[in-house]
């Protein structure tokens, strides 16, 4: 049917050459062309954040982004956070404080909190819970995301992330 | 060492961590995208629908031989409807599904979809309860004249006496707006056909499989052996996956008919439109109360709006029949009547939500407490230990049977906890500051657990209630336990992996629960009702039980030592009193390799088990208190306290989240969740943008105390919790907004009580104290 566009991805480090229709989302992209489907989408609409990655290192809600305009950008997605089976700090602490029931939101969750806490390590409970909030959660009541976000803050300040991403 | 009662971190986390979930969404690659074309009137005749050409494109024209979905409750009060799988003839509410395209991808599934055009002649939609109700309303299904779909009464002899003696009457009338269970997963299945065997395997995002099967072969009139239903890593669910939907039968349809794998994903607006409700209830209550403040008897009068059709399996008794058996909750009511009617209209379908009626049951009976306590003169903390349950085995009125409980207890552990004295003085300096706080208890009972006994008693031509667990211990020594029941996100496995560990001596790690698959577990029910962890945790205690005993026996023909002296623990089987052991894996590839050694157990290590009981009563008592800014008419929440009792806590962990999620919902119901129709019967509210779940700057902190009565009720000494939070929230809410209110004598008496809602209460009371 329309016309497609040929791009090229950098999703977790890695080049994706796709042939997209202008009106694919992002979202879907990753989801159905380069087979990455820890993204989950929500609403749709751009509400639940479910679908958060980090394009060029600023959370986005994939939903609401074309893949076209994505075309260059650094993707990270939520299976580029573990390094092997080591899981990142973030992932570590919502497993140890029970930030997950349903797992659904939790891919959003940890890429909104992983891009938050690059840009600005210091961040307070406060500004967190304030972030955060962009974000929904049926299952968990968020009580043991923040825990989870706020212990991995403390241990991220204790020992950063080295700089290869 | 025990397993039981640690907070293991779940073993279902890593992949869901990773990204690894298995999603039905995930499983949609290569299938063919199907989407539905909804009706956009909520009532009216089809005159035709107008399909492009040469398109997949599908009306119930097509549906040759597909039966309609028309559940059966067997009670002389109970009128079935038919629900088509496609609207045939006339569409019975907004957003009903007309017919089904398929397309290579979504997009141009959706872009086909545009092109069918259906000709409904519109006709006057019946939405709301009181309009249903009216003499002379139209019927919205032909054969049901009145409205009325499911009308129980009860009625004890004495209860006019009780309202002649009563020294104070309290009556309320109260309303819930109607919610979704909102799985942040929508529903979605995908449907493979296998060309050699002509076999279907539906993965869907549900949490009754089983039943799933069985009531898609029963409507599309096929075995159920040509069927597998698979859920996988599901999104939530809260009951809203419980039901068989039009949309599963029409893409197992699809998937034969087109010889193709198919799948549908909806978004988010479907869900809102198209799939199951709850929560739309009006109760007109009267209570009869003593000087003292005891209560002599309760006279309700309960009406639950059920849509337009009725929900497979449990039907569209599920909210009016739970409201007139468990009205009373927590308390002593020696005098009871009721009537409870589920009422028929052109909207979406009432089906279970957490909690089913109980957050407006209780929301009832502790306002009743409030407001009775208030005219009596009697604290408000005092009128509910006058009259909550503390003998056990408790009868209640409508005969269910209470195990023991803390209902006291658990009362005086939240009032401790929050300070009741320290709070009032509080309360006494904001409000001279002109600020509006406000303190709110709500003590409440949990059903959970309940086996076929319960299910039998509401007259369901379906009865749930067992489950059947199969567990073996492998050659490797490594357990699998199968089954029945389906979790969606409770952390079952690792629970139930704790009680398996306990029973056979090895680690959680080595324990795989597999689940969801009907291929895979034995006939079960899925997870629903706060039953999972009593029924399918007893049923493999029990299947874990019979396979130790018969690790035991091979181990005391291979040390030559007694039966009863063999113990397994620490992966190890061991020999009382010596110091002689086998590890349990060479045990258990003795057993399955060398059985010949064994003739009195025979070989091999596995063995079925089925629990059924007859349920278990947890309870609860909330306490929180709330800011009410006057000007805006906003709430926030301060504290919130949970004093619970869901007997022995196998994953502690577990047990606080179910809360925390529950109360989270329970907020949700009480201040912002609304699915709000116009009058055409038009659903306003289909974005996350109109319908308004709590995010992270609504919810507090909640603080949890944990009290353990343990019962003979089950197996386990473990009840169900997964409701509670959902169940007791509501009221604590509202009775805490209006104690901040007080000032104004303001009776909050619908939920959700938005700021709107608020600001006009406090007008009219402004407007009235100044004449």
């Amino acid at each position: 049917m329309a016309n497609k566009h040929v791009i090229t991805l950098i999703v977790n480090g890695k080049d994706y050459t796709l042939s997209v229709e202008a009106r694919r989302t992002l979202a879907d992209a990753l989801r159905d062309d380069c087979g990455l489907t820890g993204t989950h989408l929500g609403c749709e609409h751009g509400v639940c954040g479910a679908c958060t990655v980090l394009v060029d290192d600023k959370p986005v809600r994939s939903c609401l982004m074309f893949a076209v305009q994505a075309e260059g950008c650094s993707v990270r997605t939520v299976e580029g956070l573990a390094k092997g089976d080591a899981l990142h700090l973030l992932q570590k602490a919502f497993w140890e404080n029970h930030g997950l029931q349903c797992g659904f939101c939790t891919p959003g969750f940890l890429m909104l909190a992983a891009g938050a806490l690059e840009a600005d390590p210091d961040l307070s409970e406060e500004e967190i819970r304030d972030i955060l909030s962009s974000n929904l959660c049926r299952c968990t009541g968020y009580q043991n995301i923040i825990k989870s976000v706020c212990l991995a803050a403390n241990e991220m300040r204790a020992c950063p992330p080295s700089a290869d991403r | 060492m025990s397993w039981i009662g640690r907070s293991l971190p779940r073993l279902e986390d890593p992949s869901l961590l990773m990204g690894r979930g298995r999603y039905v969404a995930d499983l949609a690659r290569g299938a063919a995208s199907v989407k539905f074309v909804r009706s956009p009137v909520a009532a009216g005749r089809i005159l035709s629908i107008d399909v492009p050409d040469g398109e997949l494109v599908f009306t119930a024209a097509d549906l040759d031989g597909v039966k309609p979905i028309c559940p059966i409750l067997h009670r002389p009060d109970y009128i079935a409807v038919e629900q088509p799988i496609l609207a045939k003839d006339r569409v019975m509410f907004c957003g009903q599904a007309l017919a089904v395209v398929v397309a290579e991808d979504q997009g141009l599934a959706e872009d086909l979809a545009e092109e069918v055009y259906a000709d409904i002649d519109a006709e006057d939609a019946i939405v709301d309860m009181e309009a249903a109700l009216a003499e002379g309303a139209v019927a919205v299904h032909a054969h049901a004249p009145g409205n009325v779909l499911v009308e129980g009464v009860l009625r004890s002899p004495g209860l006019d006496a009780a309202f002649a003696d009563a020294a104070e009457i309290v009556t309320l009338d109260l309303r819930s707006g109607r919610q979704s269970a909102m799985p942040l997963e929508g529903r979605g299945g995908v449907a493979q056909y296998d060309r050699i065997s002509g076999r279907v395997t539906l993965y869907a995002s549900v949490q009754m499989p089983h039943m799933l099967r069985t009531g898609l072969a029963d409507v599309l009139q096929i075995p159920e052996a040509d069927l597998r239903v698979v859920a996988p890593d599901v999104g939530g669910g809260f009951g809203q996956k419980m039901s068989l939907f039009p949309e599963y039968v029409a893409l197992v349809w699809l998937a034969r008919k087109l010889e193709r794998d198919v799948a549908w994903i909806e978004d988010r607006r479907e869900n809102f439109l198209a799939s199951s409700h709850s929560r739309d209830q009006s109760f007109h209550v009267r209570g009869a109360f003593a000087k003292d403040g005891t209560l002599l008897g309760i006279d309700a009068d309960l009406k639950s709006n059920v849509g337009a059709f009725s929900c497979y399996p449990v039907t569209c008794g599920v909210e009016p029949l739970m409201a007139l058996a468990e009205l009373p909750g927590p308390y002593k009511v020696p005098e009871y009547g009721v009537r409870s009617r589920g009422v028929t209209t052109n909207t979406g379908m009432m089906a279970p939500y957490r909690g089913v009626s109980r957050p407006m049951l209780t929301l009832t009976m502790e306002r009743m407490m409030d407001v009775a306590a208030r005219r009596l003169g009697i604290d408000p903390i005092e009128i509910r230990r006058r009259n909550l349950i503390d003998s056990f085995p408790h009868r209640s009125p409508t005969g269910l049977v209470y195990d023991e409980g803390s209902y006291k207890e658990a009362m005086d552990r939240a009032v401790a906890a929050i300070d009741l004295t320290g709070f009032r003085a509080r309360q006494k300096e904001a409000r001279a500051a002109g600020r509006y706080l406000g303190i709110g208890f709500s003590v409440f009972s949990e059903r959970t657990g309940y086996g076929t006994p319960a299910y039998a008693a509401r007259g369901m031509n379906i009865v749930p209630g067992y489950e059947i667990v199969s567990c073996a211990m492998d050659p490797s020594g490594f357990v699998e336990a199968r089954i029945g029941s389906s979790p969606h996100g409770q952390g079952l496995k690792t629970a139930l992996a704790q009680l398996i560990a306990d029973e056979l001596g090895v680690e959680p790690g080595k324990i795989k629960v597999f689940s969801g698959d009907t291929d895979a577990t034995p006939y079960g029910w899925g997870t629903f009702a706060s039953r999972s962890m009593v029924i399918a945790g007893g049923a493999c205690k029990l299947a874990a039980g019979k396979v130790a005993t018969r690790l035991r026996s091979v181990a005391a023909v291979m040390m030559q030592a007694s039966e009863d002296h063999i113990v397994l623990e620490d992966g190890l089987a061991r020999v009382t009193g010596t110091n002689q052991s086998l590890p349990i894996p060479e045990v258990a590839r003795a057993a399955y390799h060398q059985s010949h050694r064994f003739p009195q157990s025979g070989p091999g290590l596995i063995e079925n088990a089925t629990y059924d009981p007859g349920g278990t009563f947890s309870n609860a008592c909330h306490a929180c208190i709330v800011e009410v800014d006057i000007e805006t008419g906003g709430v926030k929440i301060e504290r919130f306290i949970v004093a619970e009792d869901a007997g022995l806590l196998i994953n502690p962990m577990i047990v606080d989240g179910q809360i925390h999620g529950g109360v989270a919902q329970g907020i949700a119901n009480a201040l912002f969740e609304e699915l709000i129709y116009d009058e055409t019967g038009n659903l306003l509210t289909v974005s996350l943008a109109d319908y308004l779940p709590p995010t992270m700057a609504e919810v507090p902190t909640i603080e949890i105390e944990h009290l353990e009565t343990v019962s003979d009720a089950t197996i386990t000494k473990a009840k169900g919790v997964g409701e509670g939070g959902a169940i007791g929230a509501p009221a604590a809410i509202i009775n805490a907004m209006v104690d901040a209110l007080s000032p104004f004598g303001i009776e909050i008496v619908r939920m959700p009580a938005t700021p709107q809602y608020i600001r006009k209460l406090i007008r009219e009371a402004e407007r009235d104290a100044h004449g």
